[in-house]
């Protein structure tokens, strides 16, 4: 386990020190039927060298933390003194890669989680008051959207939206706008990646909460009744209080899925308006323009820092409950 | 008593009845939707004209004569070679299952009667890894892969399949082992058993439920996994998931786009089954981390 998971964060971490080696140029005199000309050519020869002396790449330092593809200093230091107010500075900083894809997965992680957490509850007592022969297949239909491979699951949404497909023409028809593309404008796209996230995890948030309300005491509410709670008080003063620990389970989970975000943005085809630091990083090595480790795991350094940001609260509030377990 | 909880005014009840028909809508119709549309051509699917046209099959009609085409499922299975990607994936999926579930019965049940509380440990790793996102990992792979010649092969996903799942796998086998009563291995030790004999012949036979629900999450994480397999494997050794992602990059041409619904739909129908067969198994392994944890 050490090995295969300590050992990848250290590279990393390394890699991320390293940049690609600037390819060894050399002068050619090439002689043709017009004359001689002095060319620069690539030696491989040599570049071959270098790279089997460092594999890695040239030491680097923290140049590629500092570069404009990730934390940007130079360039947020300029666009501070630049600008004349916090809009200017904050357009500008949006316009830096790395703050890009920050801001669209904070924006995302935080919208999606609260939406999840609140479509499920309302669908798990929806289901818990159903009658009984309805309920396992209402069950099953709702496990689909969280089963079904994320890649899969965005893509057939991405079809039915397509200006040509149902859901799109359908909202062309609604809002008489036969050019209206869901694809084009950014804001459209970060609510559809944000409709997405909402149908994939929402099943995962109805489970847990309808398995909760299976355990709600019934005498508690039974006193509630006597005492003249309407329907919504004891809904709101005794089921929710009693659900309080998985709603803490739900949105830890949901926190950490939604950070991650990733396969709706390639199946989407969205990286034009939304990119998310997992998206940076699958592009640095995957991206066809070649593979940059240096790049990449900056990034990825970056990105642990965030998880680990977003559960530090979380870790520690888990080993307080865990020690006054054992106690 | 119960009654009386039930007894309510009809108009919440249709409220209720309305949302959660529309949630039944909202979740399972795109599903039918595509699954349907697999089954005509491009024309029909992405309907210029009207969108009903995807529902009669006008252009289908018109390009095969029937109302149905199988042309989508041909044309990726057999001229993409998508079966070699099924096949891929079978292995792949195949060997994870096994793999992390041999080690985690072991080593869960090791960790269990070991005495000592490694729980909270194990829940903390697996609790990590789960928020690591995959990506970071495998760039931390990919070089050191490339350096050793391993990369594109089916057994290095594999392996950091395992490697990725094994916390969870670890955890929740574990959680699962202490609720098999220590009592029931300690009289089969009483009565003459090595603590291997006793394992094989007493746990094994009772663990099935806890390792079903525990493999079934493995056999998700392989099935969905897209990060590991699109950046790990080659071009030949693709599976599933990344070769339909690779579709879409070339299927822009009339017809192709077929080919990748008609993949989406086969690659979701062991989905559907494994929910269908499952479910009460994935339902109470969803909730047995919130409930314990």
């Amino acid at each position: 386990m050490v090995l295969f998971i300590a050992l990848p964060i250290g590279s990393v971490f390394i890699q991320s020190l390293h940049i690609e080696h600037v390819a060894v140029l050399k002068e050619v005199k090439n002689c043709g039927p017009f004359g001689c000309k002095l060319e620069v050519q690539i030696d491989v020869e040599a570049s071959a060298q270098i790279k089997e002396e460092q594999p890695l790449g040239k030491f680097n330092g923290f140049g590629t933390y500092k570069n404009r593809n990730h934390l940007a200093t130079r360039e947020l230091a300029l666009a501070w003194t630049d600008s004349p107010n916090w809009g200017k500075f904050l357009s500008k900083t949006y316009n830096l890669p790395f703050y890009r894809a920050l801001a669209f997965t904070l924006t995302y992680t935080f919208v999606v989680t609260p939406l999840v957490l609140l479509l499920g509850f309302c669908i798990a007592l929806g289901v818990n008051s159903l009658p009984k022969q309805f309920k396992g297949p209402t069950i099953f239909v709702s496990l689909l959207p969280m089963i079904v491979t994320p890649l899969i699951g965005s893509l057939i949404l991405f079809w039915m939206i397509d200006a040509e497909g149902i859901l799109g023409s359908m909202l062309q028809w609604l809002f008489e706008d036969p050019n209206l593309s869901l694809k084009a404008s950014p804001t459209l796209t970060w609510i559809m990646l944000i409709i997405y996230g909402i149908w994939h995890s929402a099943p995962f948030a109805f489970i847990v909460f309808y398995a909760g309300l299976q355990t709600v005491p019934t005498d508690t509410i039974e006193a509630a009744m006597i005492d003249g709670a309407s329907r919504w008080e004891r809904t709101r003063y005794v089921v929710l209080p009693h659900l309080v620990p998985l709603i803490v389970f739900i949105s830890l989970i949901q926190l950490m899925d939604n950070f991650r975000v990733f396969e709706p943005i390639v199946s989407f085809s969205a990286q034009a308006s939304a990119t998310s630091l997992s998206w940076i990083i699958y592009n640095d090595l995957a991206g066809g323009e070649g593979i940059f480790f240096g790049s990449a795991g900056a990034t990825s350094v970056l990105t642990i820092l965030g998880v680990a940001v977003l559960l530090i609260p979380v870790l520690l509030r888990t080993w307080r409950d865990f020690k006054g377990k054992v106690v | 008593m119960s009654e009386i909880i039930h007894r309510r005014p009809w108009p919440l009840n249709t409220v209720i009845w309305l949302f959660v028909l529309c949630w039944v809508f909202i979740a399972g119709f795109p599903f039918l939707w595509t699954m349907w549309g697999s089954f005509k051509v491009q024309g029909d699917f992405f309907s210029k004209a009207d969108w009903a046209y995807a529902i009669s099959g006008v252009r289908t009609q018109v390009e095969t004569g029937g109302a149905f085409t199988g042309d989508g499922y041909f044309g990726s299975w057999i001229t993409k070679s998508f079966w070699v990607a099924a096949l891929n994936t079978m292995i792949v999926v195949i060997s994870v299952v096994v793999i992390s579930l041999t080690l985690g019965t072991l080593g869960g049940y090791a960790l269990a009667r070991s005495g000592k509380k490694y729980a909270f440990y194990l829940l903390m790793l697996a609790l990590v890894f789960r928020a690591m996102p995959h990506i970071t990992l495998v760039s931390g792979y990919l070089l050191p892969f490339f350096e050793w010649n391993l990369w594109g092969h089916l057994p290095t996903a594999i392996i950091v399949m395992v490697a990725i799942n094994q916390p969870f796998t670890l955890w929740m086998l574990h959680s699962f082992f202490l609720n098999i009563p220590k009592d029931l291995d300690e009289s089969a030790m009483v009565d003459g058993c090595t603590r291997f004999q006793a394992f094989r012949r007493v746990i094994v036979p009772v663990m099935w439920p806890g390792v079903v629900t525990t493999g079934l999450f493995s056999f998700l994480l392989a099935y969905n996994d897209f990060t590991v397999t699109a950046t790990l494997l080659s071009q030949a050794n693709q599976t599933m998931v990344p070769k339909i992602a690779s579709f879409l990059g070339t299927t822009q041409t009339e017809g192709n786009v077929m080919f990748a619904v008609a993949a989406v739909v086969s690659a979701t129908a062991p989905l559907f089954l494994l929910v269908m067969v499952f479910q009460r198994q994935i339902v109470s392994g969803l909730t047995s981390g919130a409930v314990k944890g």
